[in-house]
């Protein structure tokens, strides 16, 4: 009978699996094959295998295709797959961890931290020695760890059981004075920084491979740092006092789920600019669906965030062709309505 | 198994907790009580590992709490709060199985085989196997309190830290967990820890309890001595009394409504006017409860009653079932038998006799129906064989002050004292043993106080109330008596 159960539950999660990837792999295809060259999935796929393993012959495919898939659509599509993923394991994460089912690295003002440092490391033209490129995405890592410290300080300030509201709140407040720090930064510069404003609305266009090989090494520790804490995050989903009750180390957990939070907002915000929302909606679509187990949620979060991000950037650069939307504004008309309709869904079970 | 020595502690600023000291053994239910703020949540949650001391040790099982791992400590101490909250819809299965975080090893912490059993046990054990797969959110707060309580039993704990546990449970449920607790640490010899709110139960199911006063022990003793009315009433400023729990050794506490003043100053008092003579029938109505101790047909025993009935009936009368006939009756006539007591006679109620005694501060009033056709001699009543007839001499005391239950039994002694020396005076002889009697086969007595006004604490045959019931059940026996005797030989 053990067994019966085991195997329907690993049934039930293979397939919960196997959705998620169906749909990120979907994506990937939909997002390197449209646009104002179409491109058809299986020379997408010849391409791409060809790049890998390079004994299959790209036969008569035109070259030109190939390096419209190699060179602009595929890491395109791969750095928003990354930023995607990045965003949504970070916002489930933060919501298992505050309990709260409307944390995301944009609505508790992480984002705006990660802009600021990033602002401020152009502004001044900072440099951290042997940091080479990795500069950029290091400040904005800092600055979004030293962020969410004061945003959860300020909080527990105000009210020690840390209400959702308060923090969000909170997240709103810092979100403003950082946002005006950076239009004061901006101003100041003149033109120079004009193009950060662009920046500043979110956007994977036009990076190439460079910005991935950024992005890529702290997706990777900060993934697996959340991924090793899953369980944690479940029993501190409980509350600190529980989790700690249930055994869990609360204090070196909460920092280390802190600490990867900012890792990977810190680096998506370096590459892509602020995108909101996706933190908020992937965890909560894939909870709705699959439950609220961060074993699975975290994972599978971690796929419907790519693909959701690359459908997302997609539609950014498709629907007013040949301008091109902020891929933010995309995610804030999907993730805006969603957060309100979260809201009221809670107010209405208080 | 848990050492408590001299902490102190609590939130930053003043201490909370001052110079604690207690042990807990192995297989006891500890109760902690208190007056809200007098730091028990704050004590819990030291034992526990949440909160730190400032001085002091807590040592478990020999070590020092501070020297546990989260993880070992989890492994032998798990702890239900009064609140759980939860953001997210677990099932309850998976909220349970979290209790088994501890007890998982290595890297991947895989789920085994005894993990799996020990959850199904202690949903088994604890009721909630038939909801395992649904949303912890959509239960009801008594069930979600259970899936929290088999959470931290799946942590095999040796000791349980509860913080009012029964807060959210309905009666039958309250009772049921400490069932379960008392349970558990008699014969699995799990260590409960239990803060309290209400003493009833904590009295009804600890082995020990621990008073706090103010962050500071006030007694830490057996329920009995801890759950005194003086101490009780001073360490939570509230007026209580202590009653016996009518089927178990616990005291149980009560509270004391405070009366509006309008109320206490009712100068109203039981005299004639109350009564009310019919055919058949003597009826007094108070206005307001007395509280009685009687061995009438109906509202026998102690309690609180309105109304109180002297019937008659024929010397005939069918005694099989009494009880049942006699509260049919008190409907009948248009009463409630619930504050009412009765009782019978065969004695003519016109032969009744009556008489109000006043002294400076309380009075007494006494009704008294005397037919002595049963008339016994107590000292040789074995000579009797046993059958019963409707009683023959009523003695109702109503008394306008506050009785403690030591002045209501010393009431009754007098009053049969005084009923005795009445029956020897007017020469009533047992017809069987030849001797003077000293009652009837069937008495019945009646002391009603209003329990306001002056304090009676007794009532002894020359205390100030005794001497006025001596004198007036002497007084309106020999009157009764005469009465009905003059009756007999018209």
């Amino acid at each position: 009978m053990q067994k019966q159960y085991i195997r329907t539950y690993l049934n039930n999660k293979l397939l919960a699996y196997v959705t998620a990837a169906a749909c990120l792999f979907c994506a990937m295809l939909m997002g390197i094959s449209i646009g104002t060259v179409s491109i058809h999935p299986m020379t997408i796929i010849r391409v791409i295998s060809a790049e890998i393993f390079p004994f299959i012959s790209l036969g008569n495919t035109d070259a030109m295709h190939a390096n419209i898939i190699m060179n602009i659509r595929l890491p395109r599509v791969l750095l928003a797959g990354l930023v995607g993923a990045s965003l949504a394991i970070a916002g489930a994460a933060f919501q298992g961890l505050l309990r709260n089912p409307l944390a995301d690295p944009y609505t508790i003002g992480v984002s705006s931290g990660a802009s600021l440092g990033a602002v401020l490391t152009l502004f001044f033209g900072l440099s951290i020695p042997f940091a080479g490129m990795f500069t950029l995405p290091l400040f904005s890592i800092l600055f979004s760890f030293l962020t969410i410290f004061a945003v959860l300080l300020f909080a527990r300030n105000i009210e020690r059981s840390m209400k959702v509201e308060t923090i969000i709140l909170t997240g709103i407040i810092f979100s403003s004075f950082l946002g005006a720090l950076i239009s004061l930064m901006i101003a100041l510069t003149g033109e120079e920084l004009r193009q950060i404003i662009g920046w500043l609305l979110g956007s994977v266009s036009m990076r190439g491979w460079a910005y991935i090989n950024i992005i890529l090494p702290f997706f990777i520790i900060g993934a697996i740092l959340l991924l090793v804490n899953s369980k944690e995050l479940n029993a501190m989903s409980f509350g600190e006092e529980k989790a700690q009750h249930i055994g869990v180390d609360v204090q070196k957990r909460k920092m280390m789920v802190l600490v990867a939070g900012s890792i990977l907002t810190g680096a998506a915000v370096a590459v892509s600019g602020t995108i909101g929302f996706v933190g908020l909606v992937i965890p909560h679509l894939t909870r709705m669906l699959w439950g609220p187990d961060h074993r699975h949620l975290l994972p599978l979060s971690i796929l419907m965030g790519s693909g959701f991000l690359i459908i997302a950037d997609l539609v950014s650069r498709t629907i007013i062709a040949p301008a091109e939307l902020p891929i933010g504004v995309i995610t804030a008309l999907i993730g805006a309505p969603a957060f309100g309709v979260i809201l009221m869904k809670r107010k209405n079970k208080l | 198994m848990l050492r408590v020595q001299q902490v102190t502690g609590g939130y930053a600023g003043a201490p909370v907790v001052k110079n604690i000291s207690f042990e807990v053994e192995k297989g006891e239910l500890f109760g902690i009580l208190g007056p809200n703020g007098s730091g028990k949540t704050t004590l819990l949650k030291m034992l526990s590992g949440i909160l730190p001391h400032t001085s002091g040790d807590i040592v478990i099982k020999g070590k020092n709490l501070s020297e546990y791992t989260p993880k070992e400590l989890a492994k032998i101490i798990a702890v239900l709060p009064q609140h759980s909250s939860q953001a997210f819809s677990y099932t309850v299965k998976e909220t349970v199985s979290l209790g088994r975080y501890a007890h998982q090893k290595g890297w991947f912490q895989s789920w085994s085989g005894k993990d799996e059993e020990a959850v199904n046990r202690v949903m088994e054990q604890t009721g909630i196997s038939q909801f395992q797969d649904d949303d912890i959110q959509q239960l009801s707060g008594g069930e979600r309190q259970r899936v929290f309580l088999a959470q931290a039993l799946a942590q095999e704990p040796e000791i349980l830290l509860l913080d009012e546990p029964t807060n959210h449970l309905d009666l039958s449920y309250q009772k049921e967990l400490l069932d379960l607790l008392s349970v558990w640490s008699k014969d699995c010899g799990l260590t409960v820890i239990s803060i309290f709110h209400d003493l009833n139960l904590a009295g009804l199911y600890c082995d020990r309890l621990l008073l706090l006063e103010n962050g500071e022990v006030n007694i830490n003793h057996v329920p009995n001595e801890v759950l005194k009315e003086g101490r009780i009433r001073e360490v939570y400023r509230t007026k209580i009394e202590k009653l016996p729990h009518p089927r178990v050794a616990a005291p149980q506490m009560v509270l004391v409504p405070e009366r509006s003043q309008a109320e206490s100053q009712l100068e109203k008092r039981i005299d004639q006017a109350s009564l009310e003579v019919k055919e058949d029938l003597l009826v007094l109505r108070s206005p307001f409860p007395l509280k009685t101790m009687s061995s009438g047909v109906t509202g026998s025993g102690t309690g609180w009653n309105r109304i109180f009935l002297n019937r008659h009936v024929s010397k005939n009368y069918d005694c099989s079932d009494h009880r049942a006939e006699m509260a049919e009756f008190v409907r009948e006539i248009g009463f409630e038998p619930g504050e009412t007591v009765g009782m019978m006679t065969a004695v003519y109620i016109e032969d009744y006799s009556s008489q109000f005694y006043e002294e400076d501060t309380f009075s007494v009033f006494v009704v008294v129906t005397a037919g002595v056709g049963n008339a016994v001699d107590a000292s040789k009543s074995e000579e009797h064989s046993y059958h019963l007839t409707p009683g023959t001499i009523n003695t109702w005391i109503f008394v306008n002050g506050h009785l403690t239950e030591e002045a209501f039994i010393q009431s009754i002694m007098t009053a049969t004292e005084a009923k005795t020396r009445a029956l020897y005076d007017q020469e009533v002889i047992d017809a069987v043993t030849g001797t003077i009697a000293t009652g009837t086969s069937t008495d019945s007595i009646l002391i009603a106080a209003a329990q306001q006004g002056e304090n009676l604490e007794y009532a002894g045959t020359i205390t100030p109330l005794g001497k006025l019931i001596g004198k007036g059940v002497y007084e309106c026996t020999v009157e009764a008596i005469k009465k009905s005797q003059s009756r007999i030989k018209r």
